[in-house]
């Protein structure tokens, strides 16, 4: 795998993380009826920072939240060399006439959200469902899916790959575009 | 992690360790999923799945057949009392028709030992052994360990002794494979005319007396008498088997510690356990069951991740 370039750096991702807040506080209010929810593995990490946020900006301890693992909604098991290993799914919440809002880190074929929100739907009926990504790689959807809120839209070609890092993971928040093998 | 070693389910002998922490592992995520509001994925929605039963059954083939139902597989349902096996078919042919209909997984229950693994051999699907004579019974064995490991944390370092009917046990054999690759020690508790010859080749040892066996141990797993499958009486009674290996109250309470009671089912209430220890807080039967659903969906996942399209 060669880097390419760096899309965002730690304070990029600090700044994007806190516009989207605010964007998010401008739609949601007081976050009375809304629920967070990171879908597993990599948006966990996103959805993590996020709440963080917002609890600060909103001066609140409760927002509900909840990570949504989406294995076994995938639409690709027997497309595949590798199995689909399962994360953990924490959703001890009803979503049952909640605004939801979905996070994930890099949206690209937009099959992932299809199984996100598919899974979404064995918790309860939401009153609505909105979509967060950090980067929207754009021009490459499979299906008609689009995200409310983008922290950076980029253009890439199927031999490229983006690779959003956390602190929390690997020790450093950065995001890459790297050349596939 | 790596995918299963197997392309069949057809015994715990031909699974590595690291298959049945997979399954383990997997198995945790659909118990969280038969635990939501809808409790139905839609995984296995292009497979379809053939449950062959040529020998009765009640809870592993409803056990199945939710699970199949809970992947959103097709499933379609054969039991040997209203087939044309009585019409004189062989089983590969009986299968092969099956199969022409474009089956992709086979479930099967049959009444000779090595049915499952002759069938792996012969056909083109993927294989779940669902007991096959006095041979094995792998999800029997993998939900039982599962149960375990679920109330101790661990399996390894576990003490279990398996209670009852031995030599015409596949859950014994079955359980005696999976616990021991799985780190625990194992020996057996029953009548010596109800223990198979050989039993010293797998590294089990064999308590003759029911107290010993059960201050020994962390679980008694206990089995059944299958009297259908005994032809000449191995003890001269079942009130005398019952009297010397039943498990009541009073025996539990004679313990030196605490252990935990499982039973594969069906329970003959008042031969092998008491009512008062079967619905007992010791007793992890009715986890069992429901642990069955979810061993029984992660076995299909996984086998079903090896079709290729």
């Amino acid at each position: 795998m060669v880097v390419e370039r760096q899309i965002l750096n730690q304070k990029d991702i600090q700044i994007t993380i806190e516009r989207l807040c605010h964007q998010l506080i401008e739609h949601h209010d007081s976050f009375e009826n809304t629920v967070i929810i990171g879908v597993q593995p990599r948006g966990k990490f996103l959805s993590s920072r996020i709440i963080v946020k917002l609890k600060q900006l909103l001066n609140t301890a409760n927002l509900e939240s909840g990570s949504l693992d989406i294995s076994f909604y995938r639409d690709d098991l027997r497309r595949r060399e590798e199995p689909i290993v399962p994360d953990i799914m924490d959703m001890n919440l009803s979503l049952e006439g909640k605004n939801v809002v979905l996070i994930d880190d890099v949206m690209f074929t937009g099959r992932s959200i299809r199984s996100a929100i598919d899974a979404l739907m064995a918790f309860g009926r939401p009153k609505s469902v909105e979509l967060l990504i950090l980067i929207d790689r754009r021009f490459s959807r499979d299906l008609p899916i689009q995200p409310n809120y983008v922290g950076r839209t980029v253009d890439a070609i199927d031999s490229e790959r983006v690779i959003v890092e956390w602190n929390e993971d690997v020790g450093k928040d950065r995001v890459l575009m790297v050349k596939k093998d | 992690m790596s995918n299963l070693s197997v392309d069949h389910l057809l015994g715990i002998k031909y699974l590595k360790k690291s298959d049945i922490d997979l399954i383990f592992k997997t198995t945790d995520n659909f118990k969280k999923i038969i635990n939501q509001p809808i409790k139905k994925v839609p995984s296995l929605r292009d497979i379809t799945i053939a449950n062959l039963f040529f020998e009765n059954s009640t809870r592993t083939k409803l056990s199945f057949e939710l699970a199949e139902k809970r992947l959103s597989a097709d499933v379609i349902n054969f039991s040997s009392a209203s087939s044309s096996l009585t019409k004189g078919e062989t089983l590969l042919d009986t299968v092969n028709n099956i199969l022409a209909m474009k089956v992709d997984i086979v479930v099967m229950r049959h009444p000779n030992p090595g049915a499952a693994v002759f069938l792996s051999r012969n056909i083109d699907a993927k294989i779940v052994n669902a007991g096959d004579g006095t041979h094995e019974h792998p999800t029997q064995a993998l939900l039982d360990a599962y149960s375990i490991r679920e109330k101790y944390g661990e399996v390894s370092g576990k003490k279990i002794v398996i209670v009852g009917d031995i030599l015409h046990s596949r859950v014994a054999l079955s359980n005696i494979y999976c616990l021991q690759k799985l780190g625990a020690e194992v020996k057996v508790c029953g009548p010596s005319s109800l223990m198979p010859k050989h039993l010293h080749e797998l590294g089990v040892t064999h308590f003759s007396d029911l107290k010993e066996a059960l201050n020994w141990c962390d679980v008694a797993n206990v089995l059944r008498i299958q009297l259908e499958r005994q032809d000449v009486n191995y003890f001269p009674s079942l009130r005398e088997y019952a009297m010397v290996y039943g498990i009541n109250k009073v025996v539990l309470e004679g313990l030196e510690k605490e252990i935990t009671i499982m039973h594969p089912g069906p329970i003959n209430r008042g031969v092998e356990l008491s009512s008062d220890v079967a619905d007992s807080k010791h007793s992890i039967i009715l986890d069992q069951v429901e642990n069955g659903v979810a061993i029984r969906m992660a076995v299909l996942y996984l086998l079903a991740g090896r079709i290729k399209n």
